[in-house]
């Protein structure tokens, strides 16, 4: 029986994911930087024996570990979705996404659950030692529980290291090492806990310049400061190498969501880089979709060949040759994808024949060529374009896709400049003297949250229509509940996340006025 | 060999000392805590979440019979 999806229960379903993940994700940057600075401010105040900096790592402390309470376990929100919103999607991606979140749940239970007691009861109480090294652990800990979680997305981005098996409807994992180190979990692990470097970074200088422009604690913002600029411009260099690291395998794997990032409508050799541009609408379509032109751009010519291929005449595909093909440069079109796509549903439903017939031989030999590399490699591998319908539905918000992208990256080289100009007047010694600057640090706070949500709305928004690259769009994941349920505990969300927020906001605010203590 | 009992005792020391010292915004803190994870797990989890799949098959046969129709018949698969 087919059960038809509304697309109401669809719309509200994705809604109620992104609300989701947006909320969790304001917390959880903010514990993968600052429990790195408060491990680098605790080691200063180990080598030194200075006081003040065991006042500066205490402060810091606190607001981590408010940070830390407030958000610990929204993330298991998310898990609970994929239950109940996205059975379909939970089932088929069987172990893959099973052993990297056991992995995340024990070393999340050991390393942070145990030694973040340490690190917040332990002062006076153990070693000075054994304290540090506990606070190095929760902060390799928070750190490494992120890791997992982006496995198991750049799984879904880049679905690798996996064989599907038509009895049990599910991926199989083959090689836990491929999905390890499948290049978009790579790039997609450095570039986001180097956001959350960053979003560390500029809150401790936007609270630092904060109690400065209040001509309050000038020695220990001063330090607090210094550290976070540097770490964050360290950080804000390792972010943008692993941004450039992560476009160049997103047009590799997702090429039509690199297209979107780029409105590339038409592939070219030489592609020049936009650095800024305005979008209008296309007199080019597909189908009833149309794409994207510049109203206005700033570029830098031949810089997308460069940057893809290392070859400023390399040829970077656009939208129309994603979609309609282009033989000269080998890029399959969406028909071929859907053709072959269709002969895996097709070995699928013969393989269900089989089985429902009793005919033990056909089955066996149908789960075999599953099984085969050849077929994974060529038919299997396009799976999910048996259930698209028409080749206008391939292409993701490109607007949304393209916005979000480029405001994200602006604001990354604008935090490189924050870092410099705060390391420069440091060590001139004419911080305080740079009043505006102090209120630039202070009003700059919320922008790194921004870029780091904008850098996911691009990962999800421009792989639209899949949840699995290719194997599995939205529409087949999920499952079919009452709409009204949905939009029920959407709200419900909402309120109980923004009452989390508004709790760790006004904790903070309070503890930051009463700064640090003697 | 010797179980290590002083440290455990010391180790369970910490965190009742510790939680017997608790700052009033830490006690806010674990209060907030609580009354989330309550809402989450007992609320939540048990009124709206089921897991969709386990609630209305008894087998992972079931299961999986389930979904390989859902992945043939999508909406927009007509096979």
């Amino acid at each position: 029986m087919t059960e038809n999806i509304d697309l109401t229960l669809l719309d509200w379903s994705r809604a109620q994911f992104a609300l989701t993940a947006i909320y969790h994700w304001l917390f959880v940057p903010l514990t993968l930087g600052l429990s790195f600075l408060v491990a680098i401010m605790e080691t200063i105040y180990y080598k030194t024996g200075n006081e003040e900096w065991r006042r500066i790592t205490r402060f810091w402390m606190t607001l981590f570990g408010i940070n830390f309470a407030i958000g610990v376990a929204t993330g298991i929100i998310l898990e609970f979705e994929f239950g109940t919103n996205w059975s379909n999607y939970s089932w088929f991606v069987g172990d893959i996404f099973g052993a990297p979140l056991a992995v995340e749940g024990i070393v999340a239970f050991f390393l942070e659950s145990t030694f973040i007691a340490v690190m917040f009861f332990g002062w006076n109480k153990v070693s000075k030692k054994f304290h540090l090294v506990s606070t190095w652990l929760v902060a390799i800990g928070s750190n490494l529980s992120a890791l997992w979680i982006l496995v198991a997305n750049g799984w879904m981005q880049n679905p690798v290291g996996m064989e599907f098996n038509p009895e049990t409807a599910r991926n199989e994992m083959i090689s836990f090492w491929a999905v390890l180190f499948n290049q978009v979990a790579v790039d997609k692990f450095l570039h986001t806990i180097s956001s959350g470097y960053l979003v560390g970074s500029v809150f401790v200088i936007g609270i630092s310049a904060w109690f400065l422009l209040k001509k309050r604690e000038i020695y220990f913002a001063k330090r607090s400061m210094l550290v976070a600029a540097v770490f964050g411009l360290l950080a804000s260099l390792m972010n943008a190498y692993t941004g450039d690291s992560s476009a160049r395998t997103i047009s590799k794997v997702q090429p039509v969501k690199f297209a979107a990032m780029e409105a590339l409508s038409e592939g070219k050799p030489e592609a020049g880089l936009v650095a800024f541009g305005v979008l209008k609408d296309s007199e080019n379509k597909v189908g009833e979709t149309a794409l994207k032109d510049f109203l206005f751009k700033i570029e830098f010519p031949s810089f997308l060949s460069i940057l893809t291929a290392g070859d400023k005449d390399a040829f970077v595909p656009g939208m129309t040759d994603l979609v309609n093909g282009n033989q000269t440069h080998n890029v399959i079109s969406f028909e071929e994808k859907k053709s072959r796509g269709e002969t895996a549903m097709k070995t699928l439903i013969a393989y269900k024949s089989a089985s429902k017939d009793g005919n033990i031989q056909q089955r066996d030999s149908l789960k075999n060529i599953f099984a085969s590399q050849s077929f994974q490699e060529n038919y299997f591998k396009y799976f999910g374009y048996a259930s698209v319908e028409k080749a206008e539905d391939i292409i993701p918000d490109i607007s949304g896709t393209f916005y979000s992208f480029h405001l994200m990256v602006i604001l990354g080289f604008g935090f490189i400049f924050l870092f410099v100009i705060a390391i420069f007047y440091l060590f001139k010694g004419t911080l305080t003297q740079n009043r505006w600057f102090l209120w630039l640090c202070l009003i700059a706070m919320p922008f790194p949250y921004i870029a780091s949500e904008l850098g996911w709305i691009v990962a999800e928004l421009g792989r639209q229509p899949w949840i699995i690259q290719d194997l599995m769009p939205v529409s087949t994941a999920v499952s079919n509940i009452g709409a009204g349920s949905v939009m029920a505990t959407f709200f419900i969300f909402a309120t109980l996340f923004t009452a989390l927020l508004i709790a760790e906001v006004s904790i903070m605010v309070k503890q930051v006025k009463i700064g640090p203590k003697h | 060999m010797k179980f290590p009992h002083q440290k455990i005792t010391r180790f369970i020391y910490l965190y009742i000392d510790g939680f017997r010292n608790l700052s009033s915004w830490g006690k806010k803190l674990w209060i907030i805590i609580l009354i989330k994870l309550f809402i989450m797990f007992v609320i939540l989890k048990i009124f709206f979440f089921p897991d969709i799949l386990n609630k209305k098959y008894n087998t992972d046969a079931e299961r999986a019979e389930h979904v390989r129709n859902q992945l043939i018949n999508s909406p927009n698969n007509n096979d």
